[in-house]
């Protein structure tokens, strides 16, 4: 049994120690922040070469009782879904920590430093936690250090986006909160014994009547998609992103919002295969309805985040779309989709600020002509946006492609995948319109005379944008490596979720 | 060869690569001459492969590695050499070679050169992926990779707005086709459970599913075709996208790109040929747009959009081709016009250097004596364009128009027929306007000048291939070309060779087409008998319909987009005033209420003492009521 994932919750912690020791040296508070997430990236890249490919159950766990009375239990793994996401969020946060340290942040660098420490912990043990408490409290643990990371360090209202972000995201996990209870009173079998534990879960959930799971089921989606955001609970959104600090920008965009979709993944789907089936037709509405609106009201944004903001919508529908064709295609697409849109939605957000550290300006009316002095720049930005756009050979088409070609094969819900699908897929021309519209209003025209002087990257921010940049490639060119360790765990899900009857997860 | 057949893509991706890197600093103009090497290089392996599949290595498929597998759904990263791809190789390197050398000249003196042959290298990279796929995905891999080229390059010189509106145009136009392309491909695979061709082929013949899904299918690509190549309703990207260097309009938009169209439907023709009614489609598209582009090419003064036109009203023939059954037709046209159009669009750009950048033909005229080289090309890719035997264009046209007959389509014979007469037409008028008559701007033509050699030399090198092009096809409808191209495109339909009273008929009738188009222009330009200036006026409104072309950019650009514009606004100010209004609205509501309810901590005892045995009751109530079934659902 390895304790590499108690491991990973640790090392940031850890990391908290010598950040307060030093806290006066600002140096020192950096170069302790940015080796403590390059610690924890090498840990959790090494995690991932400690797993399985090909098996659907879960790995390297960790099991202790915990309140035993209570049956909560720590328990940790990982499987195919979450071992993905994990070095993702580890390498988002080493960048974000990284960029931050070269002077984007210029106050109380402590205290953001060491929220960033602490929103690492969440984010990873959301990903890692297999008891339904531990993993509330590690989905409550995110919210305090982003509260404080976009209202300390954040732009001129911050104070009513970062009040927004909050009150909608308790909002949801309180109504979790209550899903909670109640499948931990309704998880008592013959002998009164209650668990919160997924894999005993999963097997209880016989027990879950099919009107209990209607309603729990929905306390569970409400939740996971005010943090996705699904539409129409999507605008605290793009006021969270407009204040918030670059490094905030990338995690809440890169991170964050994947724990709404992980969730319908680990949680919603596996428990209440009834309820999903009630909610069905309207979910898939929604997320088309995501895809389709999310990119008209892009194209129409007059400041640059607020655009990214809003394409960040539109590709969370194609996430939540895969996830709710309820197939194979469907489901690795969504997962893809994650990882793609963290690599690149991250690498949007990211160029922005370096951007916007240059000019201090966001409102595309006010950018142009960039292209000519900024070559690398434009390289690097332009190659995101066409990921982003979905273009074969990069990463974004690959998820796209697979939850249109799963949508267009599933029938469960009126009109049919042959409806829903061409619908969805109107979206990739609107992604092209609105993003191609402001790569050309920011990039092309004249050089205009109050830039003229300003410098193309720093060495800090090519080293922040290259590995985003190469797993932008590497998914896009040679995603089969990845596939292989999703499908067997998602194809689990599907089944769990599409057959009641089925209750088998097996846990090493 | 073939086993290498990697090779040839590989070539241009380094050269991509090298000159991405190290251009802009390091190589500077050494990187045109790094990147033709390398499309040279692809061109000798190509032609190897060629050679070894006519020495009868009729399908091989080499396969590089798994790119997407997911349950039943299985991609690799494969080619397929096949007759049909063989030739396509072969047309692509061979005139991307030609024109990267003369681009050398051209670009010679614009500070972004080392860009202009990334771009153009990694467009090369992504056309042999297109042609060389062994299925539907990874064409679209291809597709797009050839699309975005042509967006970077279109708009390359992206600080003047007309470039980068017209890239974005063209890209978002082609968009929307491959809107179409990704619904004829998923279909595709829920139909025949694969995206392979070889397999789809297989399956079709063993077990054809229902006509309509096959229409669908076949109708989805076909509107993805007419994107790309720039066909009604999708077509008016291509005359806005000579905003980009001439050597891009001839490489991309002239010989290779905008023929993708045309390559995906020969290569899905066993699709088509079971589909009854999409060939139609094909063909009826085709003719409107043959037809329609050459009347705006008529009155066009631009050079370049003339030529431009006349690839759109080209790539109508193609699909005619295609639509009346005879695609190896289509693919010899492909051939020749990727020779002869290239050869205008290089000829032009010499014409263009020469006078200082003008592509206005009013300004132009008399400049034979100036520039010999540019003109005799330019001529006998005229002549060939306008279908002259003994040139390449004759040959390829003549059949495609020959075929419309003699496979059973009489109308669509007579569309063929007069837009021959409409092409001689604008191309006599085309070259006599440049080349011939008075100078009209003495300054310009002052300073007007032969191209350096290496520009001529890639001209000439392609009137040879226009010239000789034809004798692939050769006796027509047997020629090499039509035995060779056979198993890739065979449709499985009996094949009508009429007899030879009637190719003779047919030929002759093209060929006076021709030469009335010919004379009628020349009687014109060259001696005003009609005037044109009076014949403009007398036309009145048909004139004025042409010279704008249409008003369809008028109801792209404007209309649509306005309404777009509506559209998105109206979204944006829902979620403002609606959901986020609705959000902000609960909030200030809960506010309220805290305030409100602060007024109920009175602090006297006994008023809580009485909300708590209310509360109380109500629950009793509650719970008695849920227990009796009275609030059961």
């Amino acid at each position: 049994m390895t304790h590499v994932l108690s491991l990973l919750v640790v090392i940031p912690l850890a990391g908290l120690i010598p950040l307060f020791l030093f806290r006066r040296d600002e140096r020192a508070v950096k170069q302790v922040a940015i080796t403590t997430t390059a610690v924890e990236l090498a840990v959790s890249l090494w995690m991932l070469s400690q797993f399985h490919v090909g098996e659907a159950g879960f790995q390297l766990t960790e099991r202790v009782d915990w309140l035993p009375s209570l049956g909560i239990t720590y328990f940790l793994g990982v499987d195919g879904i979450s071992v993905l996401l994990v070095p993702m969020t580890t390498l988002l946060t080493f960048i974000s920590v990284l960029y931050s340290s070269g002077g984007a942040i210029k106050t109380r660098v402590t205290e953001f430093m060491a929220s960033f420490l602490l929103l690492e912990i969440g984010m990873v043990g959301v990903f890692i936690a297999l008891d339904l408490f531990l993993f509330y409290v590690f989905f409550e643990l995110m919210l305090l250090p982003m509260y404080l990371i976009i209202g300390v360090w954040g732009g001129p209202r911050r104070i009513y986006s970062t009040l927004k972000f909050v009150l909608f995201t308790l909002a949801g996990s309180l109504l979790m909160l209550v899903g909670i209870v109640a499948v931990y009173l309704a998880s008592a079998d013959a002998s009164g014994a209650r668990t919160l534990s997924l894999p005993d879960l999963i097997e209880a959930r016989g027990r879950f009547s099919a009107d209990f799971q209607f309603w729990v089921f929905l306390a569970f989606a409400l939740a996971f998609a005010i943090k996705m955001p699904m539409v129409p609970f999507h605008t605290w959104l793009p006021d969270a992103h407009v204040e918030a600090p670059t490094a905030g920008s990338v995690v809440l965009a890169g991170v964050l919002l994947k724990a709404g979709g992980y969730g319908f993944l680990r949680f919603a789907l596996p428990l209440f295969p009834f309820g999903v089936q009630a909610w069905l037709p309207l979910l898939i509405l929604l997320s088309v309805v995501a895809i389709v609106y999310g990119a008209i009201v892009s194209a129409v944004q007059k400041d640059l985040k607020k655009l990214v903001a809003y394409s960040s919508v539109a590709h969370m529908g194609f996430v939540t779309l895969g996830i709710f064709v309820l197939n194979l295609q469907g489901g690795v697409g969504a997962v893809l989709q994650m990882l793609n849109h963290g690599f690149v939605t991250g690498a949007l957000f990211l160029f922005v600020g370096i951007q916007y550290e240059k000019t201090h300006r966001r409102q595309i009316a006010d950018l142009g002509g960039l292209a000519n002095m900024w070559p690398l720049y434009t390289t690097f930005f332009g190659v995101f946006v066409l990921a982003s756009l979905g273009l074969p050979g990069l990463n974004g088409f690959v998820g796209e492609f697979l939850v249109l070609l799963g949508t267009f094969r599933f029938s469960g819900v009126p009109l049919g995948g042959l409806f829903w699908g061409p619908l969805a897929a109107t979206g990739v021309i609107l992604a092209a319109v609105y993003l191609l519209w402001m790569f050309q209003r920011v990039m092309y025209g004249p050089v205009r005379e109050a830039y003229k002087l300003l410098p193309d990257m720093t060495p800090l921010e090519v080293a922040c944008a290259v590995p985003l940049l190469a797993m932008t490639v590497i998914l896009g060119v040679a995603p089969q490596p990845f596939i292989s360790i999703i499908e067997p765990s998602l194809d689990q899900v599907v089944r769990l979720a599409t057959d009641p009857s089925f209750t088998v997860l097996a846990a090493r | 060869m073939i086993d290498q057949v990697w090779l040839i893509p590989a070539f241009p991706l380094a050269a991509f690569l090298i000159t991405g890197f190290f251009g802009r600093r390091w190589l500077r103009v050494w990187s045109g001459w790094i990147a033709s090497a390398a499309v040279g290089a692809s061109a000798i392996v190509a032609i190897g492969v060629l050679l070894e599949v006519i020495g009868g290595r009729e399908r091989t498929v080499v396969a590089l590695y798994r790119w997407i597998g997911v349950g039943d759904f299985q991609v690799n990263v494969a080619a397929l050499v096949d007759p049909l791809s063989a030739v396509m190789l072969t047309v692509v390197t061979v005139v991307s070679f030609l024109i990267f050398v003369y681009s050398n000249g051209y670009m010679a003196h614009d500070h972004g050169l080392p860009r202009f042959f990334t771009w153009l290298s990694l467009f090369v990279f992504a056309m042999l992926i297109l042609v060389m796929a062994d299925n539907y995905l990874l064409m679209f891999v291809g597709w797009e990779g050839v699309g975005l080229c042509s967006y970077l390059l279109i708009g390359f010189w992206f600080e003047r707005p007309e470039p980068y509106f017209a890239a974005k145009k063209a890209f978002v136009m082609n968009r929307i086709g491959d809107w179409g392309y990704t619904i004829g491909i998923i279909t595709t695979f829920l139909v025949f459970g694969s995206m392979n061709y070889l397999d789809i082929f297989r399956r079709l013949e063993a077990n054809a599913p229902s006509q309509s899904a096959l229409t669908i299918i076949c109708l989805a690509l076909f509107f993805g075709a007419t994107g790309k190549s720039a066909q009604l309703p999708l077509y008016s990207w291509l005359p806005d996208a000579m905003e980009g260097p001439t050597p891009v309009s001839a490489l991309i938009h002239a010989a290779t790109m905008v023929t993708s169209g045309v390559y995906l439907v020969a290569r899905s023709m066993p699709l088509f040929a079971a589909a009854g009614p999409s060939l139609a489609v094909v063909g009826v598209v085709g003719a409107i747009t043959a037809i329609f582009a050459a009347t705006v090419a008529l009155v066009q003064i631009d050079i370049k959009r003339v030529m431009a036109y006349s690839t759109v009203s080209q790539l109508g023939y193609m699909f005619l081709a295609l639509g009346v059954g005879a695609p190896a037709a289509a693919i010899f046209h492909l051939a020749t016009h990727a020779f002869f159009k290239a050869l205008l669009f290089l000829g032009s750009g010499s014409v263009i250097h020469a006078v200082d950048g003008v592509q206005d033909m009013r300004r132009m005229g008399g400049l034979r004596p100036k520039m010999p080289i540019t003109y005799w090309t330019m001529v006998i890719a005229g002549g060939a364009l306008a279908a002259l035997p003994p040139l390449a264009g004759f040959w390829s046209k003549d059949e495609i128009v020959g075929a419309a007959f003699s496979n059973g389509y009489p109308i669509l014979w007579l569309v063929g027929l007069f837009t021959g007469g409409l092409t001689a037409f604008y191309i006599a008028r085309a070259i006599w306007l440049t080349f011939h008559g008075q100078p009209r701007d003495p300054h310009l033509f002052e300073h007007a000048h032969e191209s350096p050699r290496v520009m001529t030399v890639p001209l000439l090198a392609l009137a040879v291939g226009t010239v000789l092009a034809g004798a692939i096809g050769i006796p027509p409808d047997q020629g090499f070309i039509h035995s060779f191209l056979a198993p890739s495109v065979e449709t499985g339909a009996a094949e009508h060779v009429p007899p030879l009273g009637t190719i003779v008929f047919l030929a002759l009738a093209s060929v006076v087409a021709s030469v009335i188009g010919i004379a009628i222009s020349l009687s014109m330009y060259a001696r005003g008998r009609p005037d044109p200036a009076a014949v403009a006026r007398a036309s009145g409104p048909y004139y004025r319909i042409l010279v704008n072309k249409y008003y369809v950019d008028e109801l792209y650009d404007h209309r649509f987009v306005d309404v777009a514009r509506a559209v998105a606004g109206a979204s944006w100010a829902f979620d403002v005033h609606i959901i986020d209004g609705l959000a902000n609205r609960v909030g200030w509501a809960l506010a309220l209420g805290g305030a409100g309810l602060r007024r109920a901590q009175t602090g006297i005892v006994g008023n809580y003492a009485l909300t708590i045995v209310a509360g109380l009751l109500l629950v009793l109530v509650a719970y008695g009521g849920y227990a009796a079934g009275v609030f059961g659902r």
